[in-house]
């Protein structure tokens, strides 16, 4: 699966995308940031509250419930900022 | 119809008049033009830059375009938002809505500005003497937002 990070979820974990191998027990969005904590202290420390990190499938807003299957396109970012 | 997303700057006069070029059902235009503002939340701020998630940007401004149609006899939407390093006094963001009756104008440039807030993915990096900070989300915006959920 790739996934893209924005703002500072991009810069504190250093890279704008990566692609993973998702293990079978990750099946939303939510399951998916947990996961992810897990890769390395940069990511444990960018995702740390989850009520600043949004989750968007396929290019539309989800909430964290919300399935995800290895074809999708899933970005994780703050809440936005633009106007 | 025109939703665009750019990093060059827009001239409001020139986008007005090819808005309502040979349009003589439009009874009033509805405009916003934001800026950059030389200070916020007490700092000054030397520049600003605008990051987004191309793709999904050009989406959701679709679909809130979409939604404002469906809500207000609108003969015509404009949405313009700039990306990349802006400075104070910088154009960010245009919309212009066209209809009969100022009511539907008003109301829907005024929707779809409090919807592009808090559904566009932009994110918006200050600098400032203290170093470049990224702006934080504001509750207000989401009240704004949260007033047009039907």
């Amino acid at each position: 699966m790739k996934i893209l990070y924005f703002a500072w979820l991009r810069s504190k974990i250093g890279v704008p995308t990566e692609t993973v191998e998702l293990p079978a027990e990750v099946t939303t969005a939510g399951d998916l940031v947990e996961w992810l904590k897990t890769r390395s202290s940069r990511h444990a420390e960018a995702l740390a509250n989850s009520k600043v990190v949004k989750v968007a499938v396929n290019q539309e807003h989800v909430p964290y419930d919300h399935p995800i299957s290895p074809t999708d396109e899933v970005a994780l970012f703050p809440p936005v900022t633009g106007g | 119809m025109a939703i665009r997303v750019q990093a060059g700057d827009f001239d409001v006069g020139a986008e007005y008049a090819a808005f309502t070029a040979g349009r003589t059902s439009v009874g009033g235009v509805a405009m916003f033009v934001g800026l950059v503002r030389d200070i916020a939340g007490g700092a000054a701020v030397s520049a600003m830059t605008l990051e987004h998630y191309p793709g999904m940007t050009e989406k959701q401004l679709e679909a809130i375009e979409e939604e404002a149609r469906r809500r207000w006899p609108l003969d015509d939407v404009l949405v313009i938002h700039r990306h990349g390093r802006l400075e104070p006094g910088d154009r960010i963001v245009m919309v212009a809505t066209a209809s009969a009756h100022r009511d539907a104008a008003f109301e829907s440039c005024r929707f779809l500005m409090d919807w592009l807030k808090t559904r566009a993915p932009f994110w918006k990096l200050e600098a400032t003497p203290e170093g470049e900070r990224w702006v934080e989300a504001k509750e207000s915006d989401d009240a704004a937002a949260a007033r047009w959920v039907e």
